[in-house]
């Protein structure tokens, strides 16, 4: 399988416009002949679906593994319970409790358990979807009602990605261990955000998030005639790339609420975006020939 | 009867607390004698998840057989339920008023949870 190109959309705040800058982006790249696989990894939220409108081919359950306790071999020493570091568990007079919203399927209870009283049996957490737009290879997980295993299901929506050029993983919101997960395989994060306190808050928190992961990234400013210039101001002093700024527009507005791809329906948003792609182009051009600075660097300095 | 009644503080007179799992203290006191003993619940209150049963697991590895509560989860209800420990909900200002109050029988006996979950 050929090396596919990971694009993470991700953004600190909610609402900034990933799915916006994730379905137009794909879709961009297919009109120019790439082979794109979309993932929308926002599986408590999902809403690619709505712009992509996707034939649907597949459909399978997401489980996890969870203990269950063979009640005849159980002697209840409570090993499980003193060893599960997310309290899922409890031994209450000789009698194992189990909390299945609570267990991160580690294993370590079925492991260490001295009678082998508990097995992982499939809990079922969430369901992934795959099929195909208008050439685009599309994949969504969603997250059942009631459960917290988003990780998982994110896992999933990104092993079904297929054989392709470009993937674009469509985020959940915020930093936690979801954004984490849909964004440790990245080649490239984006991070959308807009030009108000709460948006500079939380790019500031994803800017942190991406360092730590050791990503290239750059920023997209959706709606960047409205608010303040603070957002700008920060990326300048943090050279921090902007890849993109999209203007505060009606009519994208109008495409958006109609569950249209934005660039269908304006031609000059049609460039935007096709310019979007030349930028990213550009800023991994000088990442790559950054890198190489530094290998030729570290080539000099230990005298090869 | 040894009963288990959330505090602010750990005295008698202390403040009666409206949380289960993430109370500070527990004061259990002996129906009979009323001698009490305050037990700290500080490491279940930080817990990141789980504190609802934790400290029910708590309780019942005291010898507690009744629990006082404003409040109880839907985890730290069956944990309680397992151990065999009744919960009788209820209010107060104070932990003696709580166990006046329950002694003359003014708090009734739960038989479900009262509150949603609160997982993080």
């Amino acid at each position: 399988m050929k090396k596919r190109f990971n694009i993470a959309i991700a953004s600190g705040k909610g609402g900034t416009g990933k799915t916006t800058v994730a379905v137009n982006l794909a879709v961009v790249l297919a009109d120019l002949g790439k082979c794109v696989q979309y993932l929308d990894c926002d599986v408590e939220e999902p809403n690619g679906h709505i712009f992509l409108k996707p034939d649907i081919t597949s459909r399978s359950a997401v489980t996890v593994s969870i203990p269950e306790v063979n009640e005849e071999k159980c002697n209840g020493c409570g090993v499980c319970a003193s060893i599960c570091e997310y309290k899922a568990i409890a031994v209450i007079k000789d009698k194992v409790l189990i909390f299945p919203e609570l267990c991160h399927s580690c294993g370590a209870c079925s492991l260490l358990c001295p009678e082998d009283a508990l097995v992982e049996v499939d809990n079922e957490v969430g369901e992934l979807e795959t099929g195909e737009s208008q050439g685009i290879r599309f994949a969504q997980g969603r997250l059942n009602i009631g459960q917290i295993a988003a990780p998982a299901v994110i896992k999933a929506v990104k092993e079904a990605a297929q054989d392709c050029d470009i993937v674009i993983l469509d985020c959940p919101p915020g930093t936690s261990c979801n954004v984490i997960e849909a964004v440790k395989d990245a080649d490239l994060v984006i991070l959308v955000t807009e030009p108000t306190p709460f948006g500079l808050n939380d790019l500031y928190l994803a800017v942190e998030m991406t360092k730590a992961l050791a990503k290239p990234f750059g920023v997209i400013i959706n709606r960047y005639d409205i608010g303040d210039d603070e957002v700008i101001n920060y990326c300048n002093r943090e050279n921090i790339d902007i890849f993109m700024k999209i203007p505060d527009d009606r009519r994208i507005a109008e495409a958006y609420a109609r569950g249209d791809l934005v660039i269908k329906s304006n031609e000059w948003l049609n460039e935007l975006f096709a310019s979007l792609w030349d930028r990213i182009r550009i800023y991994l051009e000088k990442v790559s020939a950054d890198h190489n600075g530094d290998f030729e660097k570290r080539k000099t300095e230990a005298g090869t | 009867m040894k009963i288990a009644i959330p505090a602010k503080g750990q005295d008698i007179t202390s403040p009666f607390e409206q949380r289960f799992g993430r109370t500070r203290w527990f004061i259990v006191v002996d129906a009979d004698s009323r001698d009490w003993k305050a037990y700290s619940n500080d490491t279940n209150m930080q817990a990141v998840q789980g504190a609802g049963i934790q400290t029910a697991q708590r309780l019942a590895d005291l010898a507690v057989d009744t629990v006082i509560s404003a409040n109880v989860g839907p985890k730290a209800f069956r944990t309680l339920k397992a151990a065999g420990i009744r919960i009788f909900m209820g209010t107060a200002d104070t932990v003696e008023q709580a166990l006046t109050l329950f002694q003359e029988g003014r708090f009734p006996e739960a038989s479900d949870a009262n509150v949603e979950s609160h997982w993080v």
